[in-house]
């Protein structure tokens, strides 16, 4: 077991460490920026990176300032990449730092939420399970077929963005994705009003009147980072990864991620509709924590918006019984 | 030239309807453009403060807006299919009400597409479609099916006027404004009915007949298919296209016997427009609605025998939430034209057209029922959304814009009369025999 530890540790590692090269690999198109100071004077960690003329060189970590990949290079996916990610229902209690961390980082409205978690029960008699939805990026992604301007594009590191720029708002994606992933800006808001370039692999600034959803968080798989999802999940029900490099972490836990899925049982929601997502789950055997526990510490609102699944349903029933 | 005698004497019985409007007419008009304004002052408001004014919702993202546009593009093929098939099988009793056929296609197929516009969060980026269009869109399919199809409907309707227009240039009698009647010369270009130009302009509407129908229905299958080529449980269906196109029809005969009717008792043409029109039409309506009956039946019985859990969902949503409006469009719909023009006895000329309305209502609520159940029944249940974000309840806007889009509809048609007569002048007999002519009825 110690054994299988340390070489989790390493693989680990071996995944940021490309993180950063593959981060580094696009300096030369102005990805990365050395910007020679730095409010926080030198962090005394050096990371190597590719000049121009292709030389290898150390930079102190805090001279380097990520500049948002614009709109044209988004469409090119980060070389060398499959991106996948492992959710672990067996793990999730509905916490909800997943979604509030994901609201944050990308700069979303109070109403909108590119992350959601369900409370499903599959049928009457079996048990319920708290299910967090990102977007599936799907390798056969219907809501890419449909869109008449392109604004939604499948990269080949497998992720599916949103040029909001380009976007009309036809909503025909929306209706196009089975997994009721996709957000509208159905208003003006002041989250929108930040002065950041745009850039489809942020989808920040958000604009209204276009479409948005999920994005895998590009921009910090190129810093060699989880998405905020990931980062955030206090139970490290997330894990992310690099599907051909076979490697997943939750942060704090490496894995094979075909032995991962071969012992746990991995499996794809929905894949008899055929899209092919990119996100597995390992079902909800041996749980750390009773479901119920999900509906600890929510505030009214939210408890709200599970009034109608099964299982409060039934919880109330029989509330009401004794 | 009994010809000319004969359109004459029409065209000088019709003279009032465009010389002068009558006080009722006025009103009428008046109060259209009052309802467009309100219609505006909505656009106005939805513009101005962003699409969280419609009941749209992340889950419903579309609504009333897409529900209209069906409509009203259903209702212009109809007027399509109609006057074309009309034309083709050369039947003699179309004359009076081919005119109203081809205002309707041409008036509805202007306003369906704003609707779908409503719906589409930034309109200021609509360049896009052309500049960035992607063939394997449904969308890019509907913008180029839609645009041929206005452009063939407005040449194969001109072609159909150019006779008219010839007799009102001709016409010396006619009190109309200077540039009314120069529009009528420069319109008329030149036809003057030799047997050179009688024989161009029949092989030329024969064609685009023929194009009308084709096209008509290419287009309403397009539109279906925006609907079933996603994966919705209501909506993946292989028989929405010839189903849509039904529904469309079937609608389209709905609206033409009210406008038969409307003008009838409004420019008194109890002697041209007789109950053998309303019957004639009412059985076309008749064969329709069985066909559309028979569609949605076979629709539903396969999914709820098979009962796959979301189509068993979708069912249940259909028969719990919005029963009656069940009832009315896919029953009440169907059997209430089969009885009353079905039955001799029953065949009057208020009841067709009260089973005209039922009709057109119940097509309305059917793409309602399409539209707004299906996204309120995802494959993933509604869940960690917010209460108001869950179900589907169209707000004034929505309302409002929908009743300046049947204003239009109605101010438009009272316009259009008021240019051209609305019953066709010219006889039908300019129309020179050729061999291989079919005549049905």
């Amino acid at each position: 077991m110690k054994n299988d530890k340390k070489d989790d540790n390493n693989s680990r590692r071996n995944f940021l460490k490309l993180g950063i090269l593959a981060g580094a690999g696009t300096v030369a198109t102005g990805a990365l920026l050395v910007t020679g100071k730095s409010a926080s004077g030198e962090s005394g960690e050096k990371i190597k990176v590719l000049t121009t003329t292709g030389e290898v060189m150390e930079v102190d970590k805090n001279f380097l300032t990520q500049a948002p990949v614009g709109r044209k290079e988004s469409h090119q996916g980060i070389p060398g990449r499959k991106f996948v990610m492992v959710i672990d229902l067996a793990r999730c209690k509905n916490a909800r730092k997943c979604v509030e961390e994901c609201q944050k980082g990308h700069n979303l409205p109070k109403e909108t939420e590119f992350m959601k978690v369900y409370l499903m029960q599959d049928s009457e008699k079996t048990a319920p399970y708290w299910f967090p939805k990102p977007c599936y990026h799907c390798d056969n992604p219907q809501c890419v077929s449909v869109c008449p301007v392109g604004a939604t594009y499948k990269r080949t590191d497998g992720i599916v963005l949103i040029d909001n720029e380009r976007c009309i708002g036809c909503k025909f994606c929306m209706t196009g994705c089975p997994y009721s992933t996709r957000v509208f800006a159905w208003k003006p808001d002041e989250a929108y009003d930040i002065d950041q370039p745009y850039s489809p692999e942020k989808s920040v600034p958000g604009v209204e009147g276009t479409v948005s959803k999920c994005d895998f968080c590009p921009d910090l798989a190129r810093e060699g980072k989880l998405p905020y999802c990931a980062q955030a999940c206090p139970m490290g029900v997330i894990y992310f990864g690099d599907i051909d490099e076979d490697v997943v972490t939750n942060g704090t836990e490496t894995f094979k991620f075909s032995e991962l899925i071969r012992d746990r049982s991995g499996y794809r929601y929905l894949d008899n509709l055929g899209t092919r997502p990119n996100v597995y789950y390992l079902p909800p055997v041996d749980r750390q924590f009773p479901v119920e526990r999900g509906l600890d510490g929510l505030d009214e609102e939210t408890l709200k918006r599970y009034d109608n699944t099964p299982y409060v349903k039934n919880a109330k029933i029989s509330k009401e019984a004794k | 030239m009994s010809d000319t005698v004969n359109s004459d004497k029409l065209l000088r019985e019709f003279a009032p309807q465009i010389e002068r409007t009558s006080k009722f007419g006025k009103l009428w008009i008046a109060f259209l453009c009052v309802v467009i304004c309100y219609g505006w002052f909505a656009l106005y408001w939805q513009v101005s403060r962003g699409h969280i004014v419609t009941g749209m919702r992340d889950n419903v993202v579309w609504g009333v807006y897409i529900v209209n546009f069906i409509f009203f593009m259903g209702i212009s093929y109809a007027g399509a299919l109609i006057s074309g098939t009309l034309h083709l099988f050369h039947s003699e009793w179309r004359k009076p009400i081919i005119r109203m056929a081809e205002f309707i296609t041409i008036i509805s197929l202007l306003i369906g597409p704003c609707f779908i516009m409503l719906c589409v969060g930034r309109l200021d980026r609509l360049p896009n479609l052309i500049l960035f269009g992607r063939i394997q869109s449904p969308i890019t399919w509907d913008v180029i099916a839609i645009s041929t199809d206005i452009f063939g409907c407005l040449l194969f309707l001109y072609l159909a006027l150019l006779r008219d227009l010839g007799k009102m240039r001709d016409f010396t009698e006619l009190k109309v404004p200077q540039w009314q009647k120069k529009m009528y010369k420069i319109l008329a270009l030149g036809y003057t009915g030799t047997a050179d130009q009688q024989l161009r302009l029949k092989r030329a509407t024969d064609v685009m007949a023929g194009m009308v129908i084709a096209i008509a229905i290419i287009v309403y299958s397009v539109l279906a298919w925006i609907f079933s080529v996603t994966l919705q449980p209501g909506w993946h269906s292989t028989i929405f296209g010839p189903y849509f196109v039904i529904a469309a029809v079937y609608s389209g005969t709905g609206v033409l016997i009210v406008a038969m009717y409307v003008f009838r008792k409004a420019y008194h043409l109890e002697e041209h427009i007789t109950l053998q029109h309303f019957v004639n039409v009412g059985v076309i309506m008749l064969v329709l609605g069985a066909f559309f009956g028979y569609f949605t039946f076979s629709e539903y019985l396969t999914k709820w025998y098979g009962s796959e859990k979301n189509d068993e969902q979708l069912i249940q949503v259909l028969l719990k939430n919005y029963f009656n409006l069940f009832i009315l469009s896919n029953y009440v719909g169907v059997l209430v034209p089969l009885i009353v023009v079905g039955f001799r006895k029953l065949r009057t000329i208020n009841n067709i057209t009260i089973a005209a309305v039922i009709v057109v209502i119940a097509l309305w609520i059917n793409r309602y029922l399409i539209v707004v159940p299906t996204l309120e029944t995802p494959y993933l249940p509604i869940q960690d959304a917010r209460a108001a974000w869950q179900l589907y309840h169209a707000t004034w806007v929505e309302w409002a814009l929908t009743a300046a889009g049947a204003a239009m509809f109605c101010l438009l048609f009272t316009i259009g009369s008021k240019l051209i007569p609305i019953v066709q002048v010219s006889d039908l007999k300019e129309e020179p025999e050729q061999p291989g002519d079919l005549h049905l009825m």
